[in-house]
């Protein structure tokens, strides 16, 4: 079967490949760019492990083939990090809320807290939720998720971290 | 899971998507969103040889008004519908039927029009449009026709659109303004489709219904026009008695599988739930 040729941005570099019209996004981030910070989960749309943002929407790299994102703008988890290396806020509310435990789930999750924090600056416990309901955690019970992303929510607000009482 | 070997194209108008489906015939299948056939593929429970992808027509995008329909085009997400002031103004219920829509990644991506035309028993638009009273516009080689939602669906991925023809719009009559709406879904988890759900449009005058519309998702081969519960419901102040009539009404319409959602009978009753439902959360929406 012919190839074509894609053109695309991840995480702010051009890229041009030739990829099989067939080939998954994930397969292509992870095998031809070696990315490999999406991960592979269910591969059944399900569980949000490959999530990337995609033109500013998240999205299941499992369930879109590479030549769909022909003139697209990717970024992954290897593209959250700030510019000087630092942590995005996002992240480090995961290692200080302990929003992680086997890390499996955690690229989709922050990828997908990412563009939610882009559409909600202030999202109530509720909106969290809702709006992390294509990415299945199989450790934390995701209490631990969802104050994470408030503690970024208030970084990046700029306002202080209260943690709700228990 | 690799899906099958297929050629990809990317028409720029509806026509050349028309030529291409009517050149490529059952070797061709149009994509929208991809959420339901890349599954499938990757499944080889589909193994098109070439795929017609749609995300390139412009045309097909967004939501109007043209007179007295709301008009929206095939490949209009189901994040745009949620995010459409239009809608959430004209037509609520579909903004309330997309939120129970699988999950925000699914929704980014799946399409209306997809939902729709895509004839899976289990999708929720179709009960939604058959509610609605919606037609859709197809186009193929010969042209353009329309039709009608409640004519559209013949048996479990079986519709009235022809090979090579495309679903490029959704006409919906606006809604009268006061009217009462709600789609109630069970489901087992988050992007499940439904046990049974029920979408509800009414308007009521002098407190009694005036005008009721009833869909049914998920619990037979196609989607359902429950007319005989509307009926009995019309004219009704939707007392318990009569309300518990309309749902034995739109009960005795179901012919659910017996699966992993649950047994038939159990998904039948359900079907009566979500409507007894849905009728006293569409009542208390009405006025204005």
């Amino acid at each position: 079967m012919a190839r074509s040729q894609i053109e695309l941005k991840v995480n702010g570099k051009s890229v041009e490949a030739l990829v099989e019209p067939r080939t998954l996004l994930i397969h292509f981030l992870r095998e031809q760019l070696n990315l490999t910070g999406p991960h592979i989960g269910c591969e059944t749309s399900h569980c949000g492990a490959c999530t990337v943002d995609l033109d500013g929407k998240s999205v299941k790299s499992c369930t879109i083939f590479a030549v769909q994102a022909d003139g697209a703008d990717i970024r992954t988890i290897e593209g959250i990090a700030n510019a000087d290396g630092t942590l995005h806020a996002i992240q480090e509310g995961f290692r200080e809320m302990h929003g992680l435990q086997c890390g499996f789930c955690t690229p989709g999750m922050i990828t997908r807290a990412y563009r939610l924090l882009q559409e909600n600056k202030n999202p109530s416990e509720e909106e969290i939720r809702f709006g992390i309901a294509g990415n299945l955690c199989r450790c934390t019970g995701y209490q631990n998720i969802v104050k994470a992303i408030q503690f970024a929510a208030a970084k990046l607000n700029g306002v202080p971290f209260q943690e709700a009482a228990e | 899971m690799i899906p099958a070997a297929f050629s990809y194209h990317r028409p720029k108008s509806v026509q050349e998507a028309v030529a291409l489906l009517a050149e490529l015939g059952e070797n061709g299948r149009a994509l929208a969103g991809g959420h339901s056939l890349i599954p499938m593929m990757k499944l080889r429970l589909a193994s098109p040889g070439n795929l017609v992808d749609l995300a390139g027509i412009d045309e097909l995008k967004g939501v109007r008004v043209d007179g007295n329909d709301i008009v929206i085009g095939a490949m209009t997400t189901q994040h745009e519908l949620i995010v459409s002031n239009l809608l959430a103004d004209k037509i609520p219920l579909i903004r309330e039927t997309s939120l129970q829509i699988a999950d925000p990644q699914v929704r980014y991506l799946g399409t209306v029009g997809g939902n729709v035309a895509n004839g899976d028993p289990g999708n929720d638009m179709p009960a939604v449009m058959l509610c609605l009273g919606a037609s859709y516009s197809v186009t193929g080689k010969s042209g353009e026709r329309r039709i009608a939602a409640r004519e559209f669906y013949q048996g479990a991925y079986l519709t009235a659109l022809e090979t090579g023809e495309v679903l490029t719009t959704v006409h919906i009559p606006a809604p009268a303004a006061g009217h009462g709406w709600a789609y109630e879904k069970l489901k087992r988890k988050v992007g499940d489709y439904a046990t049974a759900a029920a979408a509800v449009m009414l308007t009521m005058k002098g407190g009694r219904v005036e005008n009721c519309s009833i869909g049914l998702t998920n619990v037979a081969d196609t989607p359902l026009w429950a007319q005989e519960a509307a009926k009995i419901l019309t004219g009704s102040a939707l007392d318990v008695v009569t309300i518990k009539k309309a749902v034995a009404a739109a009960e005795v319409i179901t012919s659910p599988a017996s699966d992993a959602r649950g047994p038939a009978q159990y998904r039948t009753k359900m079907a009566g739930v979500m409507l007894a439902r849905a009728l006293e959360h569409a009542k208390s929406r009405t006025g204005g």
